[in-house]
């Protein structure tokens, strides 16, 4: 593709200023591009965000379904993760079922929300071992500037914060009603680093990831417990790097919690 | 008369359209793109192409393949859609795609194809209009030559009413007709037409016609937000050339005083 040597060529600079600490956007390593927040961007879904991290556009949507509990925990609801590199969002993804990337983006995002416990699965149960709540939630990228891990994770955040449960008779959803919202403990988040050479830094361009050597998206809470971690590519991270990445990760979570609660904020 | 009493749900005029609004260019990826807001329809449109044709068997030696793929959001209904592109969603491509086809110069980029993917987040009747009507927008927006855009637009009837752009509502009642249409607006050809109701010979006429010039409130809209593109780009430049000549005038000045300097110490 076209556009693909451009940005692998893109890539060759990039490697080359990041040897001397510097970004060819101009940024510092750890610094993010400019984040726009739209929650409850879809009125049918019962919670949705729209975010966009610079050039990178991803909206997730959230759907409330009626469902059975795991006859392993007949008192807990659960979440489904699901994530579409729609073919509008780069010229080399195509049409056709997830992918390997879509659903490692689909399984890290949804790792990141379970293993918070930011939601309280029993607080999703309907009726011992017959009923309970299934949150799906879909990210759909519209657009890869790269990083689509945390801004997807952003989106998915952001989503479930304005999420409303419906309001239930009987066996059914009652359209447009809701019976609360969804009750969060904290606010998860992913932020991926990139490695290049001895090299690392955060919310990569599509160039930058094109030339990494390494990845690793780490989950965090707003109390500072990690929750997830996924580490990608062939290149590899020492021991000291990976904690110097939990600093960091800390650090750019709560910078991006911040962004989202203004947005929120900014919308009621 | 039963006519003058119907009352629109959202308190429209019979031949009134919902509130759109389409912006080109929102993607950085896609060769043109559009996005369209059409009441509480949402949608994002991209194009990419005139590219190779894969796999090679695909490709049509006299003309460019038109691929268009119409899909909604899981959570873009009342009740969750699957993931999985359903029968709906594929009639709705392929006409789609022929309505398009129509319109561009196929014939000029022979073994290529020209794909456009339209992504519904948020509907209300009337989706495949919207996607249709943003889809011609985006074509614009990549370059490619057309003959004329492609306004789309639905009429039905609603408690024996014939009405432009039915909502939900109107799309639920017990006589409703839903004819969504897509017309060439130089020379008034019809390239998308369905229907599903029953209507008279005489309603239909009547219903065409309403359909006819919903379409022409929609091709202004789409023409409209085109120029504004293309207006915005200009008064860019027009700043950026100006910086520019301010930072020449600077340059000069400072380039006198420097070139005095130089010629002192030569």
């Amino acid at each position: 593709m076209r556009d693909d040597i451009l940005f692998e060529l893109q890539g060759e600079k990039a490697k080359a200023y990041l040897a001397k600490g510097k970004r060819i956007d101009g940024r510092s390593l750890m610094e993010y591009r400019p984040i726009s927040i739209i929650p409850n961007f879809s009125k049918n879904a019962d919670g949705s965000c729209r975010v966009k991290v610079g050039e990178t556009d991803v909206i997730a949507g959230i759907k409330m379904e009626i469902g059975a509990p795991y006859p392993d925990s007949p008192n807990e609801g659960s979440i489904s993760v699901g994530a579409e590199f729609t073919p509008m969002a780069s010229p080399i993804f195509e049409t056709g079922p997830p992918d390997e990337y879509s659903i490692e983006l689909a399984r890290v995002v949804d790792r990141c929300i379970r293993e918070s416990k930011t939601l309280d699965f029993k607080q999703l149960l309907i009726e011992e071992a017959t009923k309970a709540w299934i949150v799906n939630i879909d990210v759909y990228v519209v657009n890869d500037g790269g990083n689509l891990f945390d801004a997807s994770s952003l989106a998915a955040l952001g989503a479930l914060i304005v999420a409303k449960i419906p309001k239930i008779e009987g066996d059914k959803i009652v359209k447009n009603e809701y019976s609360g919202k969804l009750e969060l403990s904290c606010m998860p988040l992913l932020t991926t680093f990139f490695k290049i050479g001895n090299t690392i830094f955060a919310d990569a361009t599509i160039s930058e990831e094109k030339a990494a050597d390494a990845r690793i998206s780490v989950g965090s809470t707003e109390n500072r417990q990690i929750c997830a971690m996924q580490k990608g590519l062939a290149g590899k991270f020492t021991q000291q790097e990976i904690e110097r990445c939990f600093e960091m990760t800390f650090e750019k979570a709560d910078e991006l919690r911040s962004t989202l609660k203004d947005a929120l904020a900014a919308e009621s | 008369m039963e006519k003058s009493v119907y009352e629109r749900p959202d308190g429209r005029k019979i031949d009134e359209l919902r509130k759109i609004k389409i912006v080109p260019s929102v993607l950085t990826r896609a060769d043109g793109s559009a996005y369209i807001e059409w009441g509480q329809n949402k949608a994002i449109v991209g194009v990419f192409g005139p590219r190779e044709a894969l796999p090679q068997h695909i490709q049509n030696p006299t003309k460019a393949l038109v691929n268009y793929v119409y899909r909604m959001a899981t959570f873009s209904v009342p009740e969750r859609k699957s993931a999985k592109p359903g029968r709906r969603e594929i009639e709705i491509s392929k006409v789609s795609g022929e309505a398009l086809e129509s319109a561009i110069f196929v014939e000029r980029f022979a073994n290529a194809t020209i794909d456009i993917y339209a992504y519904l987040f948020d509907s209300n009747a009337g989706t495949r209009c919207a996607a249709l009507t943003a889809a011609s927008v985006a074509l614009a927006d990549a370059g490619i030559p057309m003959r004329d855009l492609v306004p789309a637009c639905a009429v039905g009837r609603a408690n024996g009413q014939l009405i432009v752009d039915p909502c939900k509502e109107e799309e639920d009642a017990e006589d409703a007709v839903d004819m969504p249409m897509a017309i060439l607006p130089r020379n008034k050809e019809v390239v998308l037409l369905q229907m599903d109701g029953l209507l008279s010979l005489e309603e239909w006429k009547k219903a065409f016609h309403l359909g006819l010039n919903g379409c022409m409130q929609v091709y202004e809209i789409q023409k409209k937000a085109i120029k504004e593109k293309y207006e915005s780009i200009e008064k860019e430049d027009k700043k950026a050339i100006e910086a520019l000549n301010e930072e020449m005038e600077c340059l000069e000045s400072e380039g006198q005083n420097s070139a005095e300097g130089d010629y002192v110490e030569g």
